[in-house]
């Protein structure tokens, strides 16, 4: 048998208030303008992996790739420093994919295969409609192992594919369209309850015994007969975050997964039911190993950090729905291709190096010691995850953003090493010189079909 | 820093420089020509009796064909120079040391810049193709930085820093005013600059230099062949120059209130010059404001002012026109404007006329030494030339 092993969410610091839309309730977390699903999926997986977990195989699923042909994969891989041995496998095509990514995964746990699974969605639906008020942008990640080191161990699972017209998009079409709601709850709803059962009868889980039931799907309906048929109570079923997330595509089941962890005792069972092109259901076993686990930042903990001020037209516009006057500055330039590549550990991991005579760090890596003038006596460090703190900063008005003004910043690392970058999910009348900061993994821009990813500095969330 | 300098062995004898502003009608070719004619009339000479040339220039053209070809040059050795900001000064630099050295006589160093055909705000520079990390952080923003550090260090209110960077800039452009090729030919209040709109930090329109077009030219010789073609040849005391290691882009001990490729070029002109205060001894000085707190830290990495006292002196008017130690008598970057391969020459061409007596409206009494300090990059990571010439 296998198991979760480690875990890690994401939830971007943004919020668009239903208010702002006219549509309603609540909020719906918002990647920011330089985030995407990779870039999210990249800050989910910083936790699953943190300290070195060992994977063999990445797998990735996702509504909202950030290319049509190029591996995300393999920015993960780099992006989390994972060895390029590594294979890679990217899910697409329905929302339900990031549960069947974590089935996958832990298929290859059972075989032997360590696998960090992302599950990351930036959900656009077209302005004033349903997917655009309800969806929501997050993230989350798994690493499946062998049972014995397992946090939460599978007990059952079962699989229903459906061919049904319920949610459907073209690969040239920017926004998601719907069929009648009542008929697909209708028609999918005893599929559901079936899954659900099957897998609960695998593991020999009597529903009445289950500490959390998560319910996720394209269709609210078709899930609300669910507690019923299985005689759960409203206490074991799942908040699902309708109101300060929205639902976020392939990352939502996990997303959801993921706060029931960051919550959960030894010997808690947990079931989850994702509904899309039909139902994944499975059953989970939390172990005496989650006591263990090293510091996951938490569901709620990314939920609570956030800002809830954005214009509707400022997000119309970060999605690239809205036209808008051009700065008067030149358009950021291509990166190429053949520095990337040399460049990638510093670029994607935000590697750079200490003198190992005299400590000095250098971000980027240097050959020649800035301090002591040593040559070619550098070790590479990574840097993603060194406390830091604003040296001196500034307002940057001029500056090409989606975002103005720029918070331009000199960053200075524990122990030595200091940067300029960017701020991003910063009020600018919060900055002050001194300010904690954390490193998070970011797409710049994107110039000629060329997404820019690299690292900028926010205040810890 | 080790340098022998050339003292008093490197003559100007002619200068040009054209105004600068917005030459919608001229491209950069012509306003060589400008400059070029402007310089050989000065000196008496014509293209042909020049030796070689040293033309720079940061981004308008490439080459030593751009300026052989603009002036139809019959097969002269031109070498295209490029230092940034610097530019200007480093061709003149260069073709110093050319004459010094006896290669060649007669040289002309040409500055030129067309900035006003981008078609955008600021300054913008193309890099090579690169892996896409570097900060896109503009000019203005990376010497923004300057301002709170040094309001910081020396407890300055920020507020009562706010009018010392005005009345920077209501200095220079008062300058400017008297100044017939300068781009801005107008008195600023300091309330209008106080209020200008905000382009980074502390810093609104009114700190940054202005972007313009025009191209300025010098033509040097050894000194003793000045007096063939100058009456009031000016004399070269020092040219230094130093590029730093950009310590301050990776230590944290750089504070962002001193350049230390400055402090290292100035203490190296001073040697060379024979130059022990420099605080008594320069009479005028043209550096490089680009934007307002730039030139207050420059009072004190030249030695004009003590450590974190630049802002007293700057209030006290020391540096004012009519003050005792004038900088930027012909309105600086500020007011003259900044085409960057032309400036270094511009600045050269304001000592040209002030150690002859030249200077119109704007004569400072009696100067016996000039300096000019030229920079290119940003605090942390730049360039720095300084010379001291007189008579």
């Amino acid at each position: 048998m296998a198991g979760i092993v480690r875990y890690g969410s994401y939830v971007p610091y943004f919020r668009l208030t239903r208010a702002a839309i006219g549509a309603g309730k609540g909020e719906r977390a918002v990647a920011s303008f330089d985030e995407d699903a990779v870039s999210m999926a990249v800050e989910a997986g910083r936790d699953a992996v943190r300290g070195g977990v060992a994977v063999d195989a990445i797998l990735f699923a996702t509504l909202s790739p950030a290319y049509a042909e190029k591996l995300d994969t393999a920015t993960i891989q780099a992006a989390l420093d994972l060895p390029e041995t590594v294979s890679s496998a990217a899910l697409g095509g329905s929302s339900r994919m990031g549960l069947a990514a974590l089935l996958l995964g832990l298929d290859l746990a059972a075989a032997g295969k360590r696998a960090l699974v992302c599950a990351s969605d930036l959900v656009i639906g077209g302005p004033g409609g349903g997917r655009e008020s309800e969806g929501g942008d997050a993230a989350a990640a798994f690493v499946t192992g062998p049972d014995s080191e397992a946090i939460a161990r599978v007990l059952g699972r079962a699989s229903a594919t459906i061919e049904i017209l319920d949610a459907w998009r073209l690969p040239e079409d920017r926004f998601p369209r719907q069929w009648e709601e009542r008929f697909t709850a209708e028609m999918m709803g005893p599929a559901i309850v079936d899954a659900a059962r099957r897998a609960l009868q695998a593991g020999g889980v009597d529903p009445s015994t289950l500490t959390t039931v998560i319910l996720d799907g394209t269709n609210p309906r078709a899930m609300a007969g669910l507690p019923k048929a299985l005689g759960l109570k409203p206490e074991q079923i799942a908040d699902t975050l309708a109101a300060s997330v929205g639902r976020a595509g392939c990352a939502h089941a996990g997303l959801l997964l993921a706060r029931a962890l960051d919550g959960a005792r030894p010997g808690d069972r947990i079931l989850v039911v994702c509904e899309a092109d039909g139902a994944d259901a499975l059953v989970l076993e939390v172990t005496d190993a989650i006591t263990r686990l090293p510091p996951v930042r938490k569901v709620d903990r990314w939920i609570a950090a956030k800002r809830n001020d954005l214009p509707y037209n400022t997000y119309l516009k970060w999605r690239g729905i809205l036209p808008f006057e051009p700065p008067r500055r030149p358009d950021p330039e291509r990166p190429a291709a053949p520095p990337m590549r040399r460049h990638e550990r510093w670029k994607l991991a935000f590697v750079g190096s200490r003198c190992a005579k005299c400590h000095a760090g250098h971000l980027p890596p240097q050959r020649v010691c800035v301090k002591c003038g040593a040559v070619d006596q550098m070790r590479d460090e990574r840097f993603a995850d060194t406390s830091c703190q604003v040296a001196t900063y500034t307002l940057d008005h001029l500056a090409y953003s989606l975002q103005p003004p720029v918070v331009a910043a000199f960053v200075d690392y524990e122990g030595g090493g200091r940067f300029a970058c960017e701020l991003t999910d910063v009020d600018p009348k919060e900055v002050a010189i001194g300010n904690h900061l954390e490193m998070t993994f970011r797409r710049l821009f994107t110039v000629q079909g060329v997404h820019n990813y690299f690292w900028k500095a926010r205040p810890g969330r | 820093m080790a340098s022998n300098g050339i003292r008093d062995r490197v003559a100007i004898v002619g200068m040009g420089c054209t105004a600068f502003g917005e030459h919608w009608d001229k491209g950069p070719e012509d306003l060589l020509v400008d400059a070029a004619q402007e310089a050989y009339r000065s000196a008496g000479v014509d293209g042909e009796q020049v030796d070689a040339y040293w033309l720079g220039t940061m981004g308008s053209g490439t080459s030593g064909l751009m300026l052989s070809e603009a002036l139809k040059l019959p097969y002269k050795p031109v070498t295209r120079i490029e230092n940034m900001c610097a530019t200007g000064s480093e061709a003149m630099r260069n073709a110093a040391y050319a004459v010094a050295s006896g290669a060649y006589d007669l040289v002309m160093a040409i500055g030129v810049e067309k900035l006003k055909d981008s078609g955008y705000s600021g300054l913008v520079i193309t890099s090579p193709p690169n892996d896409g990390t570097r900060s896109n952080m503009t000019a203005p923003a990376m010497f923004a930085l300057l301002a709170p550090a040094y309001a910081k260090k020396y407890g300055v209110d920020e507020e009562q820093l706010k009018q010392v960077l005005a009345r920077i800039a209501w200095k220079n452009h008062r300058n400017g005013a008297k100044n017939p090729k300068a781009q801005f030919r107008k008195e600023v209040p300091i309330e209008a600059i106080c209020k200008s709109p905000a382009v980074a930090g502390m810093l609104g329109v009114f700190d940054c230099s202005g972007v313009s077009d025009g191209a300025a030219a010098a033509i040097l010789c050894r000194a003793e062949d000045a007096h063939k073609y100058s009456k009031h040849p000016i004399f070269i005391k020092a040219l230094s120059f130093a590029a730093g290691p950009a310590h301050g882009y990776y230590s944290q001990d750089y504070d962002f209130t001193t350049f230390p490729e400055v402090v290292a070029s100035a203490q190296d002109a001073y040697h060379q010059a024979g130059v022990k205060d420099p605080r008594e001894e320069i009479s005028m000085a043209e550096v490089h404001d680009c934007f307002t707190p730039t030139e207050l830290v420059l009072m004190e990495d030249m030695g004009f002012s003590a450590r974190g006292q630049a802002w007293k002196d700057v209030l006290d008017g020391r540096f004012d026109g009519d003050g005792p130690q004038p900088i930027n008598p012909d309105g600086g970057l500020k007011s003259f404007g900044h085409p960057i391969g032309a400036s270094g020459l511009r600045m050269m061409y304001e000592m040209w006329l002030q150690l002859r007596g030249e200077a119109g409206p704007r004569q400072i009494k009696n100067p016996k030494v000039g300096m000019t300090h030229n920079l290119g990059g940003a605090p942390g990571r730049c360039v720095s030339f300084v010379s001291v010439v007189g008579v």
